[in-house]
């Protein structure tokens, strides 16, 4: 017995022991991993003191709502994953132009300017005095490096722009002229704000594996941060203090350290922005409404919808399969579908309806309100029910719900991925205000697999999704809307398969027109609004916000609208060139009293 | 001795091929995609999606056969080859469940001990002592009646948001990068508390309920009544019969390791505490072939090496049982 027992207490014992050496020597693995990935440059200035391990309130600023996943990577060009690593593009990497979709303006960022010189060539200066964080200096060979790297590799995102890119020539240490055929302008400016720039002395050499999917630990960029370290709920940056817009552009982003954390639950990232312990929470919260109204926390506007807009969820219908192959029942449902009652109910009002043609307010200059006026729609069950009946839906077997104009009965689903709450209120909302119209359409809620598979594969019949973010042009939204050629899978765009010739054409035109022809992208983008709002493929309904609840308990000087000149207040990935990096810039320390 | 080994590790290798194979082939009933899930947030290029579902598809040697993956499978696994996430591409399923393991153990090796060992002391004690069998009794049942998951969501709730002395989300603070001092040990110890009270209180509630029914059951028996008989010391009698109760209370733990090893996958859910639990759910949401089959993995080997090893302690602590093997009879 006691021989036994004396056995057992041995054991707990070390076990004890075990599990407190487990947490303390196996946590340290990151800050090792920093010093030993650190690439071997002479000219590498210690960027971290390895023995700051607490964290300065007064310095630090709490993020959160841009990861959903833990930190893999910081791969500029591995593009799904940035979220994650959120800072990848933005503060590290860096872009050659910076896009403020408040006033619709381009900020030439890397490069000092570029322009048109004549249809099929663009002219570029990479601005002088730019240092990589190891040292050495930017020219145009790194850029000329990475617009290459598109042209040798098709697995990243921009090499298709190579199809009518035909050669770079470097002139000088920061002179680029780049010779096109039939360059797809709004591409092309579209890729000058999201292509990041690598510095070639260090990518030169890696294999085609190591750039489409490598995970380029401890990068080495341009930008205003550091990569500090990681763990699987954060991501920790450090303000590069030898940043190049420091001494050419007069800017410094105030908090010396940013913690990006990937919050376990909408709920605790309330609770910890209500603390104050978090500063910026770009995550969904629903009842922000009721908080911001009573000063808990600080959103953008003071009233509905309390946010900005950030992308337009649309109402996805499968065309392929009927009724939703007929224009006259895509129309009533457009009309059928009480979209005040999804911002009033389903989001309590922090969000705003959508403009029939879908375009975010960003982009209102591109809306045709003549078209809209015409051929638009507002909640009208009336409406709706008389579209059906003229186009011979009636209810035969007094069941509530039409039938189709050939008799078969009509019984259709409207889906989201589960867990996706706002939307899945949203689409409950969609479904009752289609039955009190007469249209049978049940909610239903598969996993997020079987969801995208349903999406990609077309076997859906009707579906929310959001994916065009805001931009700098209108044909983002199009190049989702109507993406083409149809495809057996379509994996990113066109999910209705809605296949109609003198669309694509159209929407390919938006993509050949000058990105400063404003006029011209007009007159093509109000052609495009006559098509889709005749022949109503998909119904955009509201406009998903750019989340963003802050306190002021730390820092201060957040943009709202009563900002002289307001930034995106958001850490979202592919935002920081959009003014998310401007927003770090304003900020200030909150005087403590 | 030997040939008592020997087939006791042919059952184990046996067990080992099966459940592996069932793991690797669970994920791939799922619905979807894994590598359209991957590639259908970037908003690029048609042709640029073609030529990266190309390239990752290869990349994640999905592009073969079937029955070629399940070879490529076995034949990675003996080089400790896991694959890459695709959920935490490009990662390593190895590197990341190697992360993950550290928590895993820290949670239930001194849960699983600590639990059993105080559970028996405590139910031994109580067994026939009227006023504590009165209160425990009830307490245990309901403890062990309790799923881990509804007890951490009580203790997180009670301890994290109504008293708010323990945190219930995480490994450690946000303002602290890992290092060694009395601070950062003390943090990940706070951390720590929440999720491993919920596994030790449900496990202990089922083992001090097990032997104060194995007591009162040992003292009724014949050697207990010859000894009380002979006039032996009641603490004497206890002894022996706590002796003999805790053999059924060990191979109790074998059976019961499955059990617990899935308590603690949920309590890490719950506590979002950086485990494999943790990591197998968000495998699972992002169908992760890899990283489903490396959790897996990990869970199959911890249990079968823990059952392997109580096979042993039963043998150093049950005489008969050596006896059996060495041919001699009982």
């Amino acid at each position: 017995m006691k021989r036994w027992n004396l056995a057992l207490s041995i054991l707990v014992a070390l076990s004890l022991l075990l599990a407190a050496c487990g947490q303390a020597t196996e946590t340290p693995v990151e800050p090792v991993e920093t010093e030993e990935v650190a690439p071997p440059e002479p000219t590498q200035p210690a960027p971290v003191t390895p023995t700051e391990v607490v964290y300065e309130r007064s310095e630090t600023l709490y993020v959160s709502g841009a990861a959903w996943g833990p930190p893999n990577d910081w791969n500029p060009f591995i593009a799904w994953s940035k979220a994650n690593t959120t800072g990848t593009i933005g503060l590290v990497y860096e872009t050659l132009f910076m896009y403020d979709p408040m006033t619709a303006e381009w900020i030439p960022w890397l490069a000092e300017s570029g322009e048109w010189v004549d249809a099929d060539t663009y002219e570029m200066t990479i601005r002088e005095g730019i240092t990589w964080s190891d040292g050495e200096p930017m020219t145009a060979e790194d850029v000329a490096f990475t617009f290459e790297l598109g042209q040798q590799y098709a697995a990243l995102f921009f090499s298709p722009m190579w199809n009518y890119l035909d050669s770079i020539t470097v002139e000088g240490d920061y002179g680029l002229t780049l010779e096109f055929t039939d360059p797809l302008y709004q591409e092309f400016a579209n890729n000058l704000l999201n292509i990041a720039i690598v510095p070639e002395h260090l990518w030169a050499g890696r294999s085609e594996e190591d750039i489409t999917g490598g995970m380029n630990e401890d990068p080495v960029g341009s930008g205003a941060y550091l990569y500090e370290t990681h763990s699987e709920d954060r991501n920790v940056w450090i303000r590069n203090e030898s940043w190049w817009a420091t001494d050419l552009l007069g800017l410094t982003p105030a908090p010396r350290r940013i913690v990006d954390i990937r919050t376990s639950s909408n709920n605790v990232a309330l609770g910890m922005v209500i603390k104050g312990e978090l500063d910026l929470s770009n995550n969904y919260l629903p009842g922000i409404a009721e908080l911001s109204s009573r000063g808990y926390v600080d959103t953008y506007f003071a009233e509905a919808p309390f946010m900005l807009s950030a992308n337009t969820a649309v109402l996805f219908l499968n065309t392929t399969k009927p009724p939703m192959d007929d224009p006259a029942f895509r129309r009533a449902l457009a009309f059928a579908i009480n979209t005040d009652d999804i911002v009033n109910i389903a989001y309590a009002q922090l969000v705003a309806a959508a403009s029939p043609t879908g375009l975010l307010p960003s982009l209102s200059t591109y809306v045709d309100q003549d078209v809209v006026d015409r051929l638009g729609w507002t909640y009208d069950p009336a409406e709706a029910r008389r579209i059906l009946a003229n186009a011979g839906y009636v209810d035969i077997n007094n069941d509530g719900f039409v039938e189709a104009p050939d008799g078969s009965t009509i019984a259709l689903e409207v889906t989201c991925p589960f867990g996706w709450s706002d939307w899945m209120e949203a689409i409950a909302v969609i479904a009752s205000s289609a039955q009190e119209a007469g249209i049978n359409i049940q909610n239903v809620t598969p996993d997020y697999g079987a969801w995208n598979s349903a999406l990609t594969d077309g076997t859906f019949d009707m579906t929310l999704n959001n994916w065009a973010n805001m931009s700098n042009t209108p044909w983002t939204l199009y190049n989702l809307l109507f993406r083409h050629p149809i495809q057996e899978i379509m994996g990113s765009g066109n999910f209705g398969r809605y296949d109609n010739q003198e669309m694509f054409d159209l929407v390919d035109a938006l993509a050949a027109v000058p990105s400063d022809d404003v006029a011209g992208m007009q007159a093509v983008c109000s052609d495009i609004q006559e098509l889709m709002l005749t022949d109503v493929p998909m119904i955009p309904l509201w406009y998903n916000g750019l989340w963003a609840q802050f306190s002021s308990s730390v820092w201060t000087n957040w943009p709202t609208e009563e900002s002289a000149a307001p930034t995106l207040p958001t850490t979202w990935s592919g935002y920081w060139q959009l003014g998310g990096l401007m927003t770090l810039i304003n900020l200030e320390l909150t005087p403590t009293e | 001795m030997r040939r008592y080994f020997g087939r006791k590790i042919l059952i184990y290798l046996l067990t080992f091929f099966l459940a592996v194979t069932i793991d690797w082939l669970i994920p791939r009933f799922m619905p979807g995609n894994p590598v359209q899930n991957m590639l259908s947030r970037v908003a690029v290029h048609p042709e640029a999606v073609e030529a990266m579902r190309g390239y990752f598809t290869r990349a994640f040697g999905l592009d073969v056969p079937v029955w070629q993956q399940y070879l490529n499978f076995w034949a990675a696994l003996f080089h400790g080859d896991l694959g890459v996430s695709v959920y935490m591409f490009p990662q390593r399923v190895a590197d990341i469940i190697l992360r993950a393991v550290p928590y895993d153990v820290a949670l239930l090796l001194p849960a699983i001990l600590l639990s059993w060992l105080a559970g028996n002391k405590f139910g031994a004690y109580a067994a026939r002592t009227k006023w504590l069998d009165n209160t425990v009794l009830p307490l245990g049942y309901t403890l062990t009646a309790t799923p881990y998951m509804w007890l951490g969501i009580v203790l997180a709730w009670v301890f994290g948001i109504v008293l708010d002395v323990f945190p219930f989300a995480g490994a450690y603070s946000y303002d602290l990068s890992p290092h060694l001092s009395w601070r950062f040990v003390g943090d990940v110890l706070h951390h720590w508390f929440l999720p491993f009270a919920s596994l030790f209180l449900v496990q202990f509630g089922g083992w001090a309920i097990g032997m104060r029914n194995m007591i009162i059951y040992e003292l009724e028996a014949d050697y207990s009544h010859y000894l009380e008989a002979l006039g032996a010391p009641r603490n004497l009698i206890r002894n022996y019969a706590f002796r003999n109760a805790l053999l059924p209370q060990l191979s109790g733990l074998a059976l019961q390791l499955g059990v617990i090893v899935a308590g603690a996958l949920v309590t890490e859910v719950v506590f979002s505490y950086p485990g494999i639990g943790y990591l197998l759910l968000a495998a699972i949401q992002n169908q992760d072939y890899f990283l489903i089959q490396g959790c897996f993995l990990f869970i199959i080997v911890f249990v079968l090496l823990a059952n392997f090893a109580i096979d042993i302690i039963y043998v150093l602590v049950d005489p008969r049982t050596r006896r059996g093997m060495t041919g001699e009879t009982a």
